[in-house]
């Protein structure tokens, strides 16, 4: 339960930060960001912990590069062939995964030392953990970038009508590093052993 | 080769790798502590992406795209290998890392003191890879522009790092909410900076 909030691997431990904030000016693309990498943390844990006896250590980060790369292609591969939209969208991001640093982080740091079975769930919680942040800075940049959820405008029509104006800044890209550090701060004023000196 | 410019400006300032796509933010994040490692690590980025992403390229256009092989033979012409790019790139890139820091620690050891650190790390740093894939979309027409736009990322990707690296040494001084300290206001610096880059964005090439 840890990498979801005191351990969480984007707030905390400052990994996969890249993808994660590319992908969030939509729900939807953040959701299924979270579900591939998630499926590709559990996985290639397993895979790795399986063989964590038989890798020569010199070579490891080979080895788990290559491993990891398998399993972003099928995953690519399966995007592309039932949700050719979605797989457009994300493009460049998917391949990213590779080197997103919450794989790597977890492969050396857990995988590699522990049964397939612990690492496999290691590497689930992890993903969650990812996700949520995902879904939290992407709600906020839909909802007060473009007035919609999930692609449904959620804002009524009289508030338009009102004056009110769609905030088009939030769908900019950096103002996902702001959601996030609002994030981290709401975190860390409650959580006050994580605070930095 | 005023298009070569173009294309260099551009891809430093305008498509800033940073500030427009995010890559390399784990490692922009946590080592943009002093300006001398930042150096360090912007000239080791620069330096990689300068080697990687032409022979990216080459293996791309040679092997990989559609209709790539029909050099060897006219009969390989309707083979399309794309999906195995992922798996290719990294692996030179891993590679590549290995061999530059061999090459560095034999014949210019007081640069390898320097990066050496940095070198493996950044065999997993997205900016790399990212660069690579951005070039397989963008279909360059030949090795030199692929060049230029590595040297132009890697500059871009210098500079951010250079200006955080900076507003990191003096921000020591000033007090910042105890929640903010540390990682938080360093996204928030990063946010800033990049509404700032966005200006950019308007100039037409």
């Amino acid at each position: 339960m840890k990498p979801l909030n005191k351990q969480n691997p984007v707030l905390v431990l400052v990994l996969g930060v890249c993808s994660a904030l590319a992908v969030t000016a939509q729900i939807k693309p953040a959701l299924v960001m979270g579900i591939s990498v998630t499926i590709v943390t559990a996985f290639s844990n397993l895979i790795i912990s399986l063989l964590r006896n038989g890798i020569p250590n010199r070579i490891r980060i080979i080895v788990q590069l290559v491993v990891v790369a398998a399993l972003v292609i099928i995953v690519e591969q399966f995007l592309k062939a039932f949700a050719y939209d979605m797989w457009k969208q994300l493009s460049v991001f998917l391949g990213l995964i590779i080197t997103n640093c919450i794989l790597m982080g977890r492969l050396e740091a857990f995988a590699l030392g522990n049964k397939p079975l612990d690492s496999f769930i290691d590497g689930i919680a992890n993903g969650l953990g990812y996700s949520i942040v995902l879904l939290i800075v992407a709600t906020v940049r839909e909802l007060l970038g473009s007035g919609t959820l999930l692609g449904f405008t959620v804002i009524p029509r009289s508030f338009y009508e009102a004056g009110y104006v769609n905030n088009g800044l939030m769908i900019l890209p950096p103002m996902a590093l702001i959601v996030v550090a609002c994030i981290i701060w709401v975190q860390r004023s409650i959580n006050k052993d994580l605070q930095e000196k | 080769m005023e298009e070569l410019i173009n294309l260099f400006v551009k891809t430093v300032f305008i498509d800033n790798m940073i500030f427009a796509y995010f890559l390399g933010m784990c490692s922009y994040l946590a080592v943009s502590r002093t300006v001398k490692t930042s150096m360090g690590l912007g000239i080791a980025v620069t330096f990689v992406l300068l080697i990687t992403v032409p022979v990216n390229y080459l293996l791309h256009t040679y092997i990989l795209k559609e209709g790539a092989m029909s050099w060897i033979s006219p009969t390989l012409a309707g083979i399309d290998l794309s999906f195995l790019s992922f798996i290719l790139f990294i692996a030179i890139i891993a590679s590549l890392v290995q061999i530059v820091e061999m090459v560095v620690e034999k014949f210019a050891p007081s640069l390898y003191a320097q990066l050496g650190i940095f070198l493996p790390l950044i065999a997993v740093n997205c900016a790399i890879l990212g660069a690579s894939l951005f070039m397989q979309q963008r279909n360059f027409n030949n090795v030199g522009e692929a060049t230029v736009y590595a040297l132009g990322s890697g500059v871009g990707w210098l500079l951010a790092i250079l200006g955080m690296a900076a507003i990191r040494e003096h921000i020591k001084y000033s007090k910042v909410p105890a929640p903010l300290k540390g990682l938080g206001i360093t996204f928030i610096i990063a946010g800033l900076m990049g509404i700032a880059f966005m200006g950019f964005m308007g100039i037409k090439l």
